[in-house]
Order: structure tokens, then sequence, then C-alpha cells
């Protein structure tokens, strides 16, 4: 037996050598100008500014095909013991229309990747909306690849919370309706820290008892804002010089060890193992962690506080644009949210979710992080969107920050 | 038969002329067809991409533009140098674990021998990224591993050498490596048992009866005997492990950063997609000299 096992692995010591021979010979080929003829010339965009660009609509086939394509991210909506997500189900049941709920939305530049070349191409995505983070959906209405949502499906808009209303990468909600919203804040663990607090994001950079026991995100804008926040920047009107300055104390903080990592999700891990002692984290988290160990600590920023939301958008040439905005009509209900929320635990953006909850689970109603005060949604900021431009250049100074 | 009927003979030898022209090729076709459509195509589009200028709102076109070649090198060099740095520890770690391992299950295993090869391979079983998270408990401040470390003193071997720091073996060199060697055992194993398995064992007593010690016996016939094995294992290991950036990403810090890591970083974050191209073939072309020097000294003809 093992005798033929063995020219198996031979070959594929033999098969890394001969790639090297097939490269060799692609180089020759490379010379003969086959890389220019093969080249892909680039789209001509027809803006790079605006979402004039008139986004294409697909041939709505919602009456006839009972069916919408919704992918979001993992673990955002609620699920019961039988991994079934009651909210959906009570949807199909109303509207006997089929969901396809798809958790395939880990990342949103990762989730870019994937459907970008089908919405260059003019290509169908295969899904009716999907739920992308505030400046993602400024990209996507940026690069003209979304659709306006028809209000007339949406009557229970009416419920949207007025705070989210108006954002300045979408002026009067055309395109997107948000999902869920979450703060950024400072996270700690006092088993870690020697039971000392850390509530600002200047501890967290230049605390030495904390030193290479620090974390911050890979989401440019939640960690650049916290640093822009406290430098008394206003995260809707940030400069070029600012973010540069702001992106200079982190620089710094790293270079001294501080910092160990920069993360997503996975934050969640160490800090609740204490070996992570303190770093970014966002509300939603902190409220689950906080359920298996209550004694993590947690600020808000006194000065302005990061938020950000994840919003619907239906994608070009969705084709059942209308059942994908029944669906959205279906969870501005607010007692449809409040079955989402109670689960969640992110902040909900529909007006009226509270009161439900304060009868039906009033330790979640109670949740300042998930309610939050009039007096802390006040110091609630968004980023600003930025230009194609400018987007290029703050990202590419954040990632050598990152990974320098 | 062909002397027998000279003229009746030239059919059938050409048939099996022409049969024996056809059959490689048609055996051929399909990983040919899927190089081309799989690498052939992909590699050069990436060539292609390389050489472009512009950016995802207004398009890319192909310029010539090889001073993204000259910028990616000149900024990003020390995390080529750490990456292979790192892949060739661990390849070294690997091969120092693996061999008394391949040698044990090939000839001392008995009637285990299955059982262990599969045991070997059985972490493939298991998602990619979930055991490399696992390392993230095994090497964790207040876990057994870390505790044993400090006792004995190892740790400020480890930190002396600059591979952890801060009492802790989590997020440092140490821990990317220690993924490195774990995720990469298996394509270190396998080869080095294939190789070793076959290794006559008469030649060992035929050593003996020479008056070769042990480590005679091993230097002289042992590890020449396995030589195609240790190539094949070290090469299966560094040219993974090179481009790797998951360890590094999950249980490294700021200072750890692997190449792997900037290409993921400018593809999908900065979406600068020509310098990601042109960093993934100056990976590739490293690795192509690399591979090219080792093979040369180890000798091709061991491979065969």
């Amino acid at each position: 037996m093992p005798d033929q096992n063995d020219p198996l692995l031979m070959s594929f010591a033999r098969a890394a050598i001969s790639r090297r021979s097939a490269l060799t010979g692609l180089a020759g080929v490379a010379a003969a100008g086959l890389l220019a003829a093969c080249g892909s010339p680039g789209r001509n965009a027809s803006s790079s500014t605006s979402a004039s660009a008139a986004p294409k609509a697909a041939e709505d086939l919602s009456d006839t095909d009972k069916v919408v394509n919704w992918s979001n991210w993992p673990e955002y909506i609620d699920i019961d013991d039988a991994g079934k997500h009651p909210s959906i189900e009570a949807f199909v049941k109303q509207t006997g229309i089929k969901v396809n709920y798809n958790e395939d939305y880990n990342d949103n530049d990762e989730f870019f990747a994937k459907v970008r070349p089908l919405l260059e191409a003019g290509q169908d995505t295969g899904r009716d909306t999907w739920v992308s983070t505030d400046w993602m959906v400024a990209r996507l209405v940026r690069l003209g690849y979304v659709q306006p949502l028809d209000y007339a499906n949406i009557p229970n808009l009416a419920n949207l919370e007025p705070s989210l209303k108006d954002v300045p990468f979408d002026q009067g909600r055309v395109y997107s309706l948000p999902w869920q919203s979450g703060f950024v804040g400072v996270a700690y663990n006092p088993k870690a820290t020697g039971g000392r607090k850390v509530t600002s994001v200047d501890q967290l950079l230049h605390d030495t008892a904390l030193k290479g026991k620090v974390t911050m995100l890979t989401e440019m804008r939640d960690t650049v804002g916290m640093v822009l926040i406290e430098q008394g920047v206003s995260l809707a009107e940030v400069t070029a010089d600012q973010f540069a300055a702001a992106l200079a104390v982190i620089q710094e903080a790293k270079d001294a060890g501080q910092i160990k990592g920069f993360t997503g999700n996975e934050y969640t891990k160490p800090l609740a193992s204490g070996d992570t002692a303190a770093c970014l984290a966002w509300t939603g988290d902190v409220v689950q962690l906080r359920a298996d160990n209550p004694q993590l600590g947690y600020a808000l920023g006194e000065q302005g506080i990061p938020m950000f939301s994840d919003n619907f958008v239906i994608p070009n040439l969705a084709q059942h644009k209308k059942n994908a905005e029944k669906l959205i009509n279906y969870y501005y209900d607010p007692k449809v949210m409040a079955a989402v929320a109670d689960y969640v635990n992110y902040i909900p953006p529909v007006a009226g979710v509270k009161p439900i909850l304060v009868k039906e689970d009033p330790e979640v109603a109670n949740n300042e992080l998930i309610f939050p005060s009039e007096a802390i949604l006040a110091k609630a900021q968004v980023f600003r969107a930025l230009s194609a431009e400018e987007e290029t250049s703050f990202n590419r100074q954040f990632q050598a920050v990152v990974t320098g | 038969m062909a002397f027998a009927h000279p003229i009746g003979a030239a059919r059938p030898a050409r048939a099996t002329r022409r049969r024996g022209y056809f059959v490689p090729v048609l055996l051929l076709t399909p990983a040919m067809l899927w190089l081309t459509v799989f690498f052939v195509v992909p590699t050069i589009s990436l060539a292609s991409q390389s050489l472009q200028t512009g950016d995802i709102d207004n398009g890319y076109t192909f310029t010539w533009n090889f001073q993204t070649y000259a910028d990616a090198l000149s900024r990003y060099w020390p995390h080529f140098v750490r990456s292979f740095g790192y892949a060739a520890l661990a390849t070294v770690g690997t091969l120092l674990l693996g061999y008394p391992l391949a040698w044990f299950i090939a000839h001392r295993a008995g009637r285990f021998k299955n059982t262990l090869l599969v045991l070997v391979v059985a972490p493939f079983f298991t998602n990619f990224l979930i055991r490399t998270l696992a390392w993230q408990i095994i090497l964790t401040d207040s876990g057994p591993v870390n505790g044993f470390f400090r006792a004995t003193g190892l740790i400020n071997v480890l930190e002396a050498v600059g591979l952890t720091s801060n009492d802790s073996l989590l997020f440092s060199p140490f821990a990317v490596v220690s993924g490195l060697v774990y995720n990469f055992l298996p394509f270190m194993v396998l080869p080095l048992y294939a190789s070793l398995e076959r290794l006559d064992s008469r030649l060992l007593d035929a050593a003996g009866d020479l008056y070769a010690n042990g480590w005679h016996t091993f230097w002289r016939v042992i590890w020449p005997l396995s030589l195609p094995g240790v190539v094949s294992g070290t090469l299966l290991t560094f040219i993974p492990a090179a481009g790797d950036y998951i360890n590094s990403k999950l249980l490294g810090n700021t200072q750890t950063v692997m190449i792997g890591q900037v290409i993921d970083a400018q593809f999908l974050r900065v979406l600068d997609y020509p310098t990601a191209a042109a960093l993934s073939f100056i990976l590739m072309a490293a690795i192509i000299v690399l591979v090219g020097i080792y093979v040369r000294i180890a000798g091709t003809e061991e491979l065969v």
C-alpha cells in the first residue's frame, strides 16, 4: 500500500519544479507583449463622484417568483433553539415569499471583492438585498451599484428613527435603510489591567500598564474616528490633515509596542480570556460578552461616540426588488424589530421598539448600549462620505500603519 | 510473429504508434485545460494587472508601469524578508519534529502504522482557521503551556532571541512560527514517511556489520536515502508557509506582519490591485529563485 502512495508524493515534488519551468516559459510569453493584449482595458466609469450613472433595474420577477435572496452578517438576526429564524418564518407565512437567508457577509471588503466583478460587468449578483456598513453604502452609491428604494412598498418607513433619516452618504435615504446600529467604545478586562479602569483612547494608547496588550479595529473609520474625536475633530468634517495627525498618534503607539494588533470581530475571545487587556469594541459584542463575563468594563467617549449602521441596499439587476422592499418594510414594524433587537443586542433603527421590550424583556430594554439615552445619542457621530481619491488615500495610509 | 508475416506486421505496428501518440495527449488534455484556465490565464491577467494604473472608480489601463514593482519592493522588502525567515524557521521545525515521527511510523509502529498515518492527517478534518484559533487558547497567558515556559525559564531564552516579549507566548513571532509548524507538519511527515518506509532495513544491518555507530548509520545511510522525502517535504512546507497570512494575522502582533497580509490588505482594503498583483509576482519570483537554488544544491536527481 505505501508503495502506491510513494509515487504520488514524489510527483508533488516534481510538480513544484515543473511549475518553475512553466513560469519561465510564461515570462517569455509575457515579453512577447501578450500582457497588453490580454490585460483588462479598464472600465471607463460613467462617473467617479456621483451616482449619475442610472442604476440598472432588472425586470422584476417579484409577483411571479415569490422569492427574496438576502445576504447578511453571521449571527445578526433572531434565532431559536432549532436554529431557525422566527422572524423570517413569520414573514414567509404572512406574505408567501420564500426567503433565502445567507449569512455570507463576513466582511465589507471581502464581500465587495466578491460582488464587484459582477456589478462592474453589469450582471446579476444573485442577491436581492444585503446589509452593508455606512461607508460601504457610500462606495456602492458612488459607483452606481445600487438602486433607489421604492418607498411605496415600504410604508413602515415612518417608523425610522429620526436621527438616522439624513445621513451624509445617502441624503434622504434614497438607496439605503438601516438594519442595526452600534457604537464604538473602549472595552477592558479588569483581570488583565490589574483592576484599573480604561476609559479613553488616550489611556488605551499611552498607559504603559497596558503595553502590548491593546488591540484596535481593522475598521479604519472606527479606529481613527475614536482618536479624531478625542482630538476634538467632528467626524462629519474630517480633513486630510486631521486624519493624518490622528493616524500619526496611532503609529506612534504601535511603534512603542503599545498596540498588539488590529482585529475584526476576533478581538472578543482574547479580551474575555485576558490576553487582551483593553481594546476598541463594538457595543453589540460587548453586551454579549458581558452576559458571560459581567466583570468586563466598557466606556463610551465623553466628547463623542463613533456610530455605525449596517444598511439594507438593493443591488443593480436584483430580480426580486419588490419582494426585498416588502422584507425591509416587514422589519420596520416595531413588533418584528423588537424580536430581532432582543436577540442581536445592537441598536434597532426603528422607533417604538423600546416600549414593547420594556414589557417583554426589561433587561434588554433598560440596557443603555441597546437603547441609548438622548444624552448619549446626542454624542453619536458618523464618519462623512469620502471621495474616491480620499478613500484610496486614507485606506493606504491606514493600511501602512496596520501592516507596516 | 513479425518475422513470420513481414507484410501483415506493418499495420499493427503503425496502429500501435498512432495509439501511442493519441493516448498520452488524451490523458494530458484535462490537466492542461485545467492548468490553462485556472493557472496560465490568471497568471497572465495578474501580470497584466500589475502593470496597469488606475482605480476602481475610473477603471484600469495598461501602461507598462514597472514603477509599481519598484515602489512595492522598496516599501515592503522587510515583509518579504520576515516571511521567508518565518517560513524557513517553520520548515526546520517541521523537519525536526517530522523526521523522528516519520521514522517511527515507518519502522516501529507495526500494526498501528495506518492508524498513525490517519492521525497525522486528522487535523485536516478541521477547518484551517479553527485550528489556528485553537492556538490562541493553547498559548494563552493563563494557560499551562505558558506556565511551563515560565516555570522552566525557557521563556527568557525565547525573549533573549527576540521570539517573544512581555512574558507571554501568544501574539509573538514564536506563536506565528508555532502555528506554521503545526499547520504544515503533515506536508513534511507524509513525503518523509514515503521515503523512509521503502528504506531497506538490511542496509542498516550492513552498516552495523561494517562497524558504523548510530550516528554514522544515520548520516551516511539513512539521511542520504531519505533526501527525496526531505527535499519534497521542505518544499511543500516552505512554499505555502512563505505566503501564509492566517497564522501571522491570528497569532502575531503588529511587528510580525507577513507578506500575505500585505497582499490581502492591498487587494481587499486599499483596492490597489496593481500593487497587490506586483507583490504577488515578486513573491512568486522570489520563491522560484530560492527553490531553484535549493534544488540545485540538494541535487535535482534526488527527487526522481
